[in-house]
């Protein structure tokens, strides 16, 4: 009993101690915020990045945005007048608009159009870009090599969801189309794989979200692959005429097929000029 | 000032009579020498143009021949089968055949244009009407007729006649009736309001995948999802009024126009069909809340009721009522209020009535 007795009796002296509370915060304060590192999701903040070690990534990044978006997305990415925040937007997002060369915009117009690449943005520099930006907030990040393979996915299922959620703006092979006040829906011809997939998780400018949630990895990369299967099919008429259907196929049967018409008809009913 | 026939302006020379001598002989030497008329209005054409014309329309003649044998010996070496068989069957044998008919035309016109005479033919109006002495001459004929056969006479005969002949004339009338049968109220109704199979309510399914959808998954804001009823996945009839599209915003981004107690956490379920002729009006711009019709570009608000911003269209596409049910699936409360898509004969003021309804309830 004694013996118990001298062991416990020094730390219930010491909890009296003037400061033993200090020393229980500073503990369970450690716990906690130990804990939370642990148990943060990957790659949410700074500091995972830097535990990750791609806290060198972070930092180039930021000198790229300063140099190239704070102008019009402000110093801290918190947006201006002329530019939203990109708090929370994610990798995904910086990946597609500035690997499109959408990214900076050239003039704000109603959109900004895919453009050739500037020279400082390759695939490095967007990679550093895309940590510093998901460093501030999360957000949708890039897939992988293997969720955007459209050699995996099924172009039938991916047709079917294509045509319910993408046809009426992009066109049913991707051809685009109008929207309002100046914006459209671009054609899909030039889009990569991994652009396809990020367009649809982060819905740059006009186009709506469709988050992994509502339609899954696997369905986007059939869509992916119906997207891009469509690209090679042979036209049966020789032409495509831009793909865009009835339209332009009219036009075309209109003005050249009715002006030949014409024009026989016009030969075959004219009068010789005759040498009097 | 000998050639002063020349000078003058062409509507004071005399008009030339056939057979008489040319005012002057300078201008029939710079006109081409040609072969006197033999009839009037006939004009032979020129023998040796007409020799060169001869031989261009042999050579047309002996292309359609080469490719009339060219349409044969196509139907022969190319055989169908595969896709890509058939093509270059249809290619060779249409592209054949319109040579072969498209030279042969081309032949005849030349050889009508440059080789056979020209004529100048006058064809004389007449008028339209029979003279006098006709006309009075068929009036007796019809009337001595009518009189012979007895159809003045004999009453029961010409009723009788007129009696068979009423219902062959009824008859088309009858058939109309296959045009039908009448909507009756179906244009009122879609199957968000009939009940389900197990009682339950009916839920919302994605378009292509086929899957119920959690409102907690669809969560992004600036979503949108083209989204059929449960139970009536494939069934056109019934998707053709109840197609939705389920769009997602921030709470703070609806307005008055949106009835909030038919949405759930920001979720709003628009019909799908267009309320000026019916086309899937779902091009959706989440920056301004536009939905676009791609038919005739009307565009709705969708975050203040999708009331009509721009277009033909003259009413907002109507909002269903949505919650969840106990598992978290996003269901339908209840039917539309008015009817989807285009206007109809007997619709009526729809809204008014739906209005009034509320204001009671």
């Amino acid at each position: 009993m004694i013996g118990t007795g001298r062991s416990v009796k020094p730390i219930t002296a010491r909890r009296r101690h003037p400061l033993a509370r200090f020393a229980v915060v500073a503990l369970a304060l450690g716990l906690l915020g130990g804990g939370y590192a642990l148990a943060a999701p990957n790659g949410s903040t700074a500091d995972a990045a830097v535990a990750s070690g791609k806290a060198d990534d972070v930092a180039k990044g930021k000198d790229l945005f300063v140099a190239h978006c704070a102008s019009c997305h402000g110093l801290n990415a918190e947006g201006t007048k002329s530019g939203p925040t990109l708090v929370g937007v994610g990798a995904a997002a910086v990946d597609f608009q500035v690997s499109s060369g959408r990214m900076p915009a050239a003039d704000p117009g109603a959109q900004a159009p895919r453009k050739p690449l500037d020279e400082w943005a390759t695939p490095e520099a967007i990679d550093q870009l895309a940590a510093y930006v998901q460093s501030l907030g999360g957000g949708p990040t890039r897939p992988t090599a293997e969720q955007v393979d459209p050699a995996k996915g099924d172009p039938a299922k991916g047709g079917e969801l294509f045509r319910a959620n993408c046809i009426q703006c992009h066109n049913f092979v991707g051809a685009g189309g109008a929207l309002t006040y100046g914006k459209y829906a671009p054609p899909l011809h030039e889009s990569s794989p991994t652009q396809i997939y990020e367009a649809m998780a982060t819905g740059p400018q006009a186009m709506p979200v469709f988050n992994d949630s509502v339609i899954t990895p696997e369905q986007k990369r059939d869509m992916i692959a119906y997207i891009t299967s469509v690209r090679g099919q042979v036209d049966p008429g020789g032409a495509g005429l831009g793909r865009i259907g009835p339209v332009t196929e009219g036009l075309v049967g209109w003005v050249v097929g009715i002006s030949l018409l014409v024009l026989a008809a016009i030969w075959i009913t004219a009068k010789k000029r005759q040498a009097h | 000032m000998t050639d002063n026939t020349i000078d003058q302006p062409e509507d004071r020379v005399p008009k030339r009579v056939i057979g008489t001598p040319p005012p002057s002989e300078a201008i029939l030497k710079e006109e081409p020498a040609h072969k006197p008329e033999a009839l009037l209005g006939v004009k032979l054409q020129d023998p040796e143009s007409a020799r060169k014309a001869e031989r261009v329309v042999a050579l047309l003649f002996a292309i359609a021949f080469l490719a009339g044998v060219g349409f044969i010996a196509s139907y022969v070496i190319f055989q169908v089968g595969t896709l890509e068989k058939t093509s270059a069957s249809n290619f060779a044998l249409g592209g054949t055949l319109t040579l072969a008919l498209l030279a042969l035309a081309a032949g005849i016109t030349t050889w009508v244009r440059r080789i056979m005479p020209k004529y100048s033919m006058i064809q004389e109006r007449h008028p339209m009407a029979s003279d006098s002495e006709t006309r009075e001459s068929v009036k007796e004929t019809f009337l001595a007729g009518a009189n012979e056969s007895g159809f003045v006479k004999y009453k029961l005969l010409r009723r009788t006649l007129l009696l068979a002949a009423a219902p062959l004339g009824l008859a088309p009338i009858v058939l109309l009736r296959d045009l039908g049968p009448l909507p009756g109220t179906k244009l009122r109704h879609t199957v968000w309001g009939e009940p389900t199979k197990n009682g339950k309510p009916r839920r919302l399914i994605t378009e292509g995948t086929g899957q119920p959808i959690r409102a907690a998954d669809f969560n992004s804001p600036g979503g949108i999802l083209s989204v059929v009823p449960e139970g009536h996945e494939h069934d056109l009839n019934a998707l053709a009024k109840a197609t939705l599209i389920l769009l997602k915003f921030r709470p703070e981004e609806l307005k008055s126009g949106t009835n909030l107690n038919w949405t759930h956490d920001g979720i709003v379920a628009y019909s799908k069909i267009c309320t000026h002729v019916g086309c899937p009006a779902a091009l959706y711009e989440q920056t301004t809340h536009h939905i676009l019709c791609p038919c005739h570009q009307s565009t709705f608000d969708a975050a203040d009721g999708a009331k009509v911003v721009f277009g033909p269209a003259a009413r907002p596409l109507p909002q269903l009522p949505i919650g969840i049910d106990e598992e978290g699936y996003l269901v339908a409360k209840a039917d539309f209020n008015v009817p989807v898509g285009p206007s109809f004969w007997e619709r009526g003021d729809a809204e008014k009535e739906a209005r009034e309804k509320a204001e009671k309830a």
